[in-house]
């Protein structure tokens, strides 16, 4: 017998109408960029509106990557700061969450409190502080603020890996502990290889995070040759935007598509990375 | 043996320790110190006293600021909330193509938000964008019927109709909150609601009495997360505005104004008393949620 609110016929079919009704207003943007990425730039203020162009211009890509100046640095930028802030977080955040829930020692609990109450502090009031002290050690321009610090176990992750580490049998280390296996070989050739998943997932989220910044490339970048491409589209759209639409969308695309294309490719590890982020505290 | 663990404790959590007190720590101390500066980064800090904080009570662009910020966490918070709640519930039915619609609601939280905001730039665009292709038919017909002179708005160009456009732009992505509470329904023991079937209870008297108790820590974690979050709205209204503060300063928030002092006017001691005073505010509204809403959490323990 089902029992749960909602379930009538009437209800459920309005239901899925109205979420269809969304989802495809949910979608259009997606379709109006892609769509506008392909038309003549006559054909983007044409009035009426040409949903889709009758002979999609595909040479706008490599137009846009040419009027962006330095698209494959900015990937390749990009794709070096999200290669080495996945390693730094998930190692070190790994490390420090086997450390608050694989290990009893006294006070454990207490300091991850502490943890916890420093992921209440906004980002903004470290802004000025940290830019003055990358200054003292020569960093701006470099990509060191934007990567040095995933090496320090961001606390979100360690969060993360903590809960998931809860959940392991706690047998495992004690069976390991007996046959005299050190903390760090339990840590690396057991509980590491367990938690796979949800390793996934901080790699997972720490790549998103760092593809989509904006605002730690926009303050510590400044030749345009390092700039990664959430930056390199700001600027292109500062320089070439409200006019050239077609060239605009085309970059935005390129930009989007990789990220889309990695969800649909590990969509379970998204679904249920986001899940616990809500559920398990 | 005990000591042992606790070296060892500590020998694990050490990169965490080391982050912590100089990424949290040291940036929170000397912003403290800094807010009590004049500092532009080129010289050397120079102390004023509490002078950032009265210059602050008499800016007025500090206190535009705080009321367009305050403003939008009012308008966007219950709305994105509510709307992501509702297509939960209809996404937790037993419909056709559950996981395709889920899909497509979550796709443009993973949109980059510079791209988020290109794109919405354009969408919303006077000339040729699609909101007003859409909305105009809407109009004219209104025109027709009621005589009335309605023209769609040059979204991004008026003071108003940007903080709404900002509104629509920000929505676009509440797939996130949706699949977070779509996990909390599917926990809601089944039991419960078969009791409740037992009584009699109506498909309103079970989401009231079962459903949302059930997950309203959820709820609570979405609204303090939420609050957190749009108090320091940048990256979308920035780049909406082509990295301006919006038609009459109206995209103007919080942390657009401590970047434009810190990045723009190099007044990064005034910089950073905006920044504590955000901290403060974010802090007492935190603490406030919490207030008003332990009485109302319902705990499985209880």
């Amino acid at each position: 017998m089902r029992c749960e609110p909602g379930d009538t016929p009437l209800i459920r079919t309005t239901g899925f109408l109205v979420l269809v009704a969304g989802a495809l207003l949910s979608f259009l943007p997606f379709f109006w960029m892609v769509g506008t990425s392909l038309k003549q730039l006559s054909e983007t203020t044409a009035s009426p509106p040409i949903w889709w162009p009758s002979s999609p211009q595909w040479h706008n890509y490599p137009q846009a990557i040419n009027d962006m100046r330095h698209f494959w640095l900015y990937l390749a930028n990009t794709l070096v700061i999200c290669a080495l802030t996945v390693t730094g977080s998930v190692l070190s955040s790994a490390v420090v969450a086997y450390g608050f829930s694989r290990i009893n020692w006294p006070g454990r609990d207490k300091v991850f409190l502490v943890l916890l109450a420093g992921m209440m502090i906004p980002g903004a009031v470290s802004i000025v502080p940290l830019y003055s002290l990358y200054r003292h050690l020569d960093w701006i321009g470099t990509f060191k603020p934007l990567w040095v610090h995933s090496f320090l176990a961001p606390a979100f992750f360690v969060f993360l890996l903590r809960q998931f580490f809860l959940t392991l049998p706690k047998d495992l280390n004690e069976a390991a502990r007996i046959d005299g296996c050190s903390e760090w070989r339990i840590f690396w050739q057991i509980i590491l290889p367990l938690s796979r998943p949800a390793l996934a997932v901080v790699a997972l989220f720490q790549f998103m995070g760092s593809w989509n910044d904006f605002f730690g490339p926009l303050i510590y970048l400044n030749d345009p040759k390092t700039f990664t491409l959430s930056l390199g589209l700001q600027n292109f759209q500062s320089q070439h935007g409200g006019t050239q639409w077609n060239y605009l969308m085309a970059a935005a695309v390129l930009v989007t598509m990789p990220v889309v294309i990695l969800f649909f490719l590990c969509q379970k590890t998204f679904t249920e990375g986001i899940a616990t982020t809500g559920t398990k505290n | 043996m005990k000591n042992r663990r606790l070296w060892l404790g500590l020998a694990f959590i050490s990169p965490w320790v080391v982050n912590f007190c100089v990424f949290t720590i040291y940036p929170l101390i000397s912003a403290i110190y800094y807010s009590l500066c004049d500092y532009c980064v080129l010289t050397p800090a120079y102390f004023v006293g509490m002078r950032n904080y009265t210059d602050m009570a008499s800016d007025h662009l500090f206190w535009l600021a705080l009321v367009n910020t305050l403003i939008f966490a009012v308008i966007y918070l219950p709305l994105s909330i509510g709307a992501a709640l509702f297509l939960a519930l209809l996404l937790n039915l037993r419909i056709p193509a559950q996981g395709l619609l889920r899909t497509i609601y979550f796709l443009p939280t993973i949109v980059p938000a510079v791209c988020l905001a290109v794109v919405w730039q354009w969408l919303l665009h006077g000339d040729g964008g699609l909101v007003n292709i859409l909305i105009d038919p809407v109009l004219q017909t209104c025109n027709g019927i009621f005589g009335t002179h309605l023209e769609p708005p040059n979204w991004l160009a008026q003071p108003g109709s940007a903080r709404v456009a900002l509104v629509f732009a920000s929505l676009w992505t509440l797939g996130n909150t949706v699949l977070i509470f779509l996990a909390a329904l599917r926990d809601v023991p089944t039991h419960l609601y078969e009791a409740a079937e037992i009584d009699g209870a109506s498909h309103l008297q079970k989401y009231l009495h079962i459903t949302l108790p059930s997950i309203s820590p959820v709820i609570f974690f979405i609204i303090i997360s939420g609050l957190i979050g749009v108090m320091q709205t940048f990256a979308v209204p920035y780049v909406l505005a082509n990295g301006t503060d919006g038609p009459g300063r109206s995209l103007l928030f919080l942390s657009t104004y401590i970047f434009q002092n810190a990045f723009q006017y190099w007044s990064m001691g005034y910089a950073c008393a905006l920044s504590l005073v955000l901290f403060l505010l974010i802090l007492i509204l935190s603490l406030t949620m919490m207030r008003l809403s332990a009485k109302r959490i319902y705990s499985a323990a209880d």
